[in-house]
């Protein structure tokens, strides 16, 4: 469905049924986790069906979770290998956020921000994945030593609260550079927000 | 509360400030394995008024039946044969179950607000209609004690017999034990009467009797009387100094607070970014070019 002919495809709907699914989990996941995490929001378990359910509900949706965005990861993987104008880009980061983004180098289909923000979220999700699976008491902990069930538990929370964090940004940054949350909507991009964030791909993909 | 003896000191997942205006007695069981004869009479008293019923299971090769304490059994017999120069072949046994801590590690882990609370008398109670099942307090435990039911996923545990204590009766186990080797009193009397007996035992010539209760978790309200108090794990494995691990702890302290303050951040951040310094628009230049180039194809 593209609005002006000449807009941009930049995610196909596979793709972009793929980010949705992760997106929701994510949002299950955070709001059931930190309803176990913190006791100033244990009420969220009510959005679940109560405290017993968010503890029975939360772990299979990790597992949905882990195996979409190994999906996407791999779907993604070559397109954010970080290459030196990426670190470029990672350096004048604070002069884009500052409001000024004529000095920040051209950027391909995704900046050095977008990359490093991938790899982080790869990292999480392997941590995670595992370290849920060791305190995934109804199944698997009785497998492992009680050492390793607490270091776990620290695991899982701390790179949670990172993750949750990184989300954040990930979508406020999506709301701050305008024109952007269409792509992931309805896939496609206006060619001058093409041109104007991401020149590279922009040359790639009209050939100017 | 109804009753003082249920007066709350601390509830698990809660934030605020219990109860404290009532002062109330601090209780403790003291188990003396000295005087102890292996008889179970204390497993079965635990069965019995708790009205639990465990599986008959196989033997090991032990006098431990069961195994290993279960949803069912809340106390177990534990027999170590320990041989030293000094003393040839000893039977050390111990009766094994929830020592009912001062800073309870449990209730530490417990995400369930009134899952797990502290009696102002220093009782540790599992409060299973508010139990999640979600097996932190085995995180916690610094000791092995609770276990998760298979038929209902509840944490379960001696209960030092809370029900009886909050009227006035000592703990079943208490009531039956036939050599006197488990008392139950007020956690002032228990300690004078182990020192009593701590005394006796090193006149017999077991120069390292002493009392445990372990000032790594504040202390415990089940001590026992030890004839090797320089070494607890002897006694089947007995913490020889049990504290709550530092991954607890800076699971269920630290990181809490800042990783609350850390979404705050990013969020209100992320606001506040928006409103000062605006959107990031595609600029009117990057526009014109683009309408230029389109222009030009056609």
């Amino acid at each position: 469905m593209i609005r002006d002919p000449s807009d941009l495809q930049r995610y196909n709907a596979s793709e972009r049924a793929n980010h949705w699914v992760v997106g929701i989990c994510f949002i299950l996941l955070a709001l059931s986790g930190l309803a176990l995490f913190h006791p100033a929001l244990f009420p969220l378990t009510g959005l679940f069906g109560g405290g017993v359910w968010t503890r029975i509900l939360h772990p299979f949706v990790g597992v949905v979770m882990m195996l979409f965005f190994v999906l996407m990861f791999f779907r993604f993987k070559h397109l954010n290998q970080m290459g030196d104008t990426d670190w470029e880009w990672v350096k004048r980061a604070k002069e884009m956020v500052d409001g000024d983004d004529h000095n920040m180098p051209e950027m391909g289909k995704y900046n050095g921000g977008q990359k490093l923000l991938f790899w982080f979220l790869g990292l999480a999700m392997l941590v995670l994945f595992v370290s849920g699976i060791i305190i995934w008491r109804a199944y698997f902990s009785h497998y492992f030593p009680i050492g390793v069930i607490r270091l776990g538990a620290v695991l899982h929370a701390a790179f949670a609260a990172v993750m949750i964090i990184a989300i954040i940004v990930h979508v406020y940054a999506a709301i701050w550079v305008r024109g952007t949350i269409r792509a992931m909507l309805y896939g496609t991009v206006t060619r001058a927000w093409a041109k104007q964030h991401h020149r590279a791909w922009y040359r790639q993909v009209t050939g100017k | 509360m109804a009753l003082q003896s249920l007066d709350i000191a601390k509830r698990s997942a809660t934030t605020t400030e219990p109860p404290q205006a009532r002062k109330t007695l601090e209780v403790a069981k003291l188990i003396d394995v000295s005087k102890c004869i292996g008889c179970k009479a204390c497993q079965v008293a635990c069965m019995q008024w708790n009205d639990l019923r465990d599986e008959v299971g196989t033997c090991g090769g032990t006098y431990d039946n069961p195994t290993d304490m279960t949803d069912q059994s809340w106390t177990v017999m534990r027999y170590a044969e320990v041989e030293s120069e000094e003393k040839g072949l000893e039977w050390l046994i111990r009766k094994d179950g929830c020592m009912h801590c001062e800073d309870p590690g449990c209730l530490k882990a417990c995400p369930a607000p009134g899952a797990i609370i502290k009696y102002a008398n220093g009782i540790v109670d599992f409060h299973q209609e508010n139990c999640i099942g979600c097996g932190y307090c085995v995180t916690g435990c610094p000791f092995n004690v609770p276990r998760i039911s298979k038929k209902d996923s509840k944490a379960y545990k001696c209960t030092l017999c809370s029900d009886r204590v909050a009227v006035g009766l000592e703990p079943a186990c208490v009531k039956v034990c036939p050599t006197g080797s488990i008392s139950f009193g007020s956690k002032e009397d228990m300690k004078e009467l182990a020192e009593e007996r701590v005394t006796e035992l090193k006149e017999r010539g077991f120069k390292n009797a002493g009392l445990y209760d372990p000032a790594g978790v504040g202390g415990t309200h089940v001590m026992y009387v030890l004839n090797h108090a320089d070494k607890p794990s002897l006694y089947s494995g007995l913490p020889d100094d049990p504290t709550i691990a530092p991954t607890v702890s800076l699971w269920k302290g630290f990181a809490k607070p800042l990783a609350m303050a850390g979404i705050a951040a990013a969020a209100l951040g992320g606001l506040f970014h928006y409103v000062m310094k605006g959107p990031n628009e595609v600029s009117k230049e990057v526009e014109a070019e683009v309408e230029k180039e389109l222009e030009a194809e056609k």
